[in-house]
């Protein structure tokens, strides 16, 4: 018996911060509802991501290894997380708001005849569900009335579930006969990059529409980043633009961020892209427009030109890193 | 090839959204409606299908209100072939919504269903997967490219996704849910309009579809968000990197 179904997912071999988010929100529906957990991982060669995902307080941990999932392929995933959710006779199911999670999610929720909420920020005791809509301008307080509950979680919601004292057992599944799919993985261009992900880093710069150009990103912006060894990201019109790869895109419909620090760097500050960052501890908003709405949100804000400022900027960093 | 699009009736992005006293709804007096825009990426997508392959019919649906002839319209105009609407007064959850849809799929057999990622009311980001896991079929979700095989039986998709774009494939019938990257929206032209008048909306009441207390998610309060103020305004960038250092101690 597990109650609750922690979906682990994986890159590289490691479980990112979302990934631990979610366990973390498990393990208090778990607490809060008196019940046990546990967390499954899916992937071609994922001994090494079972054995981390053991160690952050979950009960036991189900990996099944299968080349066919070696991708995250929507169809297969959903059978193979349903089947375990079936199996283990899961009441619910918990998944991070990544794409991954987004995109596959659904269809577990549909497979389990459950209903689901997307993105959850908050559990409270009663079994409700609080999750943000409209672009975050509402707070909406939910519950799913099914037997079996599906969510997916905010990554900026919860803190990250600690190592715990000992590690779980890791039990090896197959992937249910019955699960076949009918999507075919044709290729992944992944966006090479040195820098922290834009949702695990601790200080995070931005860039808008401000930046005009692709080449002002690498050499006004990235000077800055690279200096407070941030994440690098971007607001939809700087992406729309071609400026900086679709996935640094920050806001309702691209990556919600909340580190300890966000520099908006030629960013109006829309609604849609407050959604995504205005829960980050400070905000330093640099923008030639002192009427920017992104000045209503942050606790320090600089009316200036951002080709003259973030250089400057950059230097003034290195000089207080060098002493 | 016939193409069906769900399209939602939501509040302009642009407009600031309040949340009602008592917490039972967002204030829409005087807030204008428009087509979802991720639905309206969708239809865009399938007028170009249209355009490139000749003969393929796009279908409308959706399901809301009355008004939602208005959004309805406007699809029709912008060269949608026909609509539907199925009148719902209420607001349905994204499960019962999606039976709705299969069951006008199993009535319409389209060869592929074209929606949004995320409606941006609800932000739910589930009706395209849960309708496609109902019928069993393959889906490509946070499309940004969308092309077909010379037969036109296959369809492979560049999506949006963490760390980069992702490519599948898969055999028709499916489904594709668009992200923001995969066109942009014409605006419907004034022959366009006018030939929109002539074209079929036909409204079905939500009761032919058996869905009442259907509901597998139910909305109890809603509020706005904790506010975050305004902080202060610094001179110079050594003020800011300063006070990161020894306020915020950030750096
Ligand atoms: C359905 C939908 C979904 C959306 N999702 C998102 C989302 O997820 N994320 C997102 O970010 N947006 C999203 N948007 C778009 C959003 O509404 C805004 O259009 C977008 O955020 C604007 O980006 P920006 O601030 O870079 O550009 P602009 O609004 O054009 O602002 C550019 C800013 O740069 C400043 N500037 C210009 N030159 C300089 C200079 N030399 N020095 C200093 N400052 C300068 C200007 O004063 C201005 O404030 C969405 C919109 C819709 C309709
Ligand atoms: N009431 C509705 N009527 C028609 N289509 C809808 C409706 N609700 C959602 N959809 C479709 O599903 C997509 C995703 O919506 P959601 O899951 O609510 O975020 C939308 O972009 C539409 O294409």
């Amino acid at each position: 018996m597990a109650k609750v179904l922690i979906f682990i997912e994986h890159a590289h071999g490691k479980l990112p911060k979302t990934s631990l988010v979610a366990i973390a929100a498990g393990l208090e529906i778990a607490k809060k509802q008196g019940l046990d957990t546990a967390a499954v991982v899916l992937g071609k060669g994922v001994d090494a991501v079972a054995a981390e995902a053991a160690a952050h307080g979950v009960g036991k941990v189900i990996a099944i290894d299968d080349a066919k999932l070696e991708h995250c392929v929507a169809d297969l995933y959903a059978k193979a997380v349903a089947g375990c959710a079936k199996q283990l006779g899961s009441t619910w199911v918990v998944g991070a708001a990544t794409a991954a999670g987004k995109d596959f999610f659904p269809r577990v929720a549909q497979l389990l005849d459950a209903g689901m909420a997307s993105d959850i920020t908050g559990l409270n005791d009663d079994g409700s569900i609080v999750r943000p809509t409209y672009a975050g301008n509402v707070m909406s307080t939910v519950s799913i009335e099914t037997p079996v509950k599906v969510v997916t979680v905010r990554g900026t919601a919860f803190d990250p579930a600690p190592k715990a004292a000992s590690a779980a057992a890791v039990e090896k599944a197959a992937l249910p006969a019955d699960a076949t799919g009918r999507m075919r993985f044709v290729s992944f261009n992944e966006t090479k990059s040195d820098r922290p992900a834009l949702t695990d880093a601790a200080i995070v710069v931005s860039g808008g529409r401000g930046l005009k150009s692709g080449e002002n990103f690498t050499t006004v912006l990235e000077p800055l980043v690279d200096v407070l060894g941030a994440a690098m990201g971007a607001s939809r019109a700087a992406v729309d633009a071609g400026f900086v790869p679709n996935d640094l895109q920050v806001g309702q419909t691209g990556k919600v961020v909340a580190p300890q620090l966000y520099v908006a760097v030629g960013i109006s500050g829309a609604i849609q892209h407050l959604a995504g960052m205005k829960d980050s501890k400070v905000i330093v908003a640099i923008n030639k427009d002192g009427d920017a709405p992104i000045f209503n949100v942050s606790d320090y804000g600089l009316v200036a030109d951002l080709f003259k400022a973030v250089p400057e900027m950059a230097d003034e960093v290195k000089k207080i890193k060098a002493h | 090839m016939k193409i069906l699009v769900p399209i939602k009736r939501v509040p302009d992005p642009q407009t600031n959204i309040a949340v009602k006293p008592d917490g039972s709804g967002i204030v829409t007096d005087n807030v204008k409606f428009v087509i979802n825009p991720f639905c309206e990426i969708a239809l865009e997508e399938a007028l170009r299908v249209k355009e490139q392959q000749g003969g393929a019919e796009v279908v409308l649906v959706s399901i809301g209100p009355k008004v939602t002839q208005e959004q309805l319209r406007t699809g029709l105009a912008m060269g949608a072939d026909r609509a539907m609407l199925v009148v719902a007064e209420e607001e349905l959850d994204p499960a019962t919504a999606a039976t709705v849809l299969k069951k006008i799929v199993e009535a319409e057999s389209p060869d592929l269903v074209l929606a949004g990622k995320q409606s941006i009311d609800d932000d739910a980001n589930q009706v395209g997967q849960i309708l496609a896991s109902s019928l069993d079929w393959p889906q490509a979700t946070f499309a940004s490219k969308v092309e077909f095989s010379a037969d036109k039986k296959e369809v492979t998709v560049t999506r949006e996704v963490d760390g980069g774009l992702e490519q599948v494939a898969f055999a028709l019938p499916g489904i594709v849910t668009t992200d923001l990257r995969l066109n942009e929206p014409r605006y419907a032209s004034l022959p366009g309009i006018m030939k929109a008048r002539k074209k079929e909306l036909k409204e079905v009441p939500l009761a032919d579809y058996g869905v009442a207390g259907a509901a597998k998610v139910k909305t109890h309060k809603m509020a706005p968000p904790p506010k975050r103020s305004a902080g202060r305004k610094v001179e110079t960038v050594q003020e800011l990197v300063g006070l990161l250092h020894t306020e915020a101690k950030l750096i």
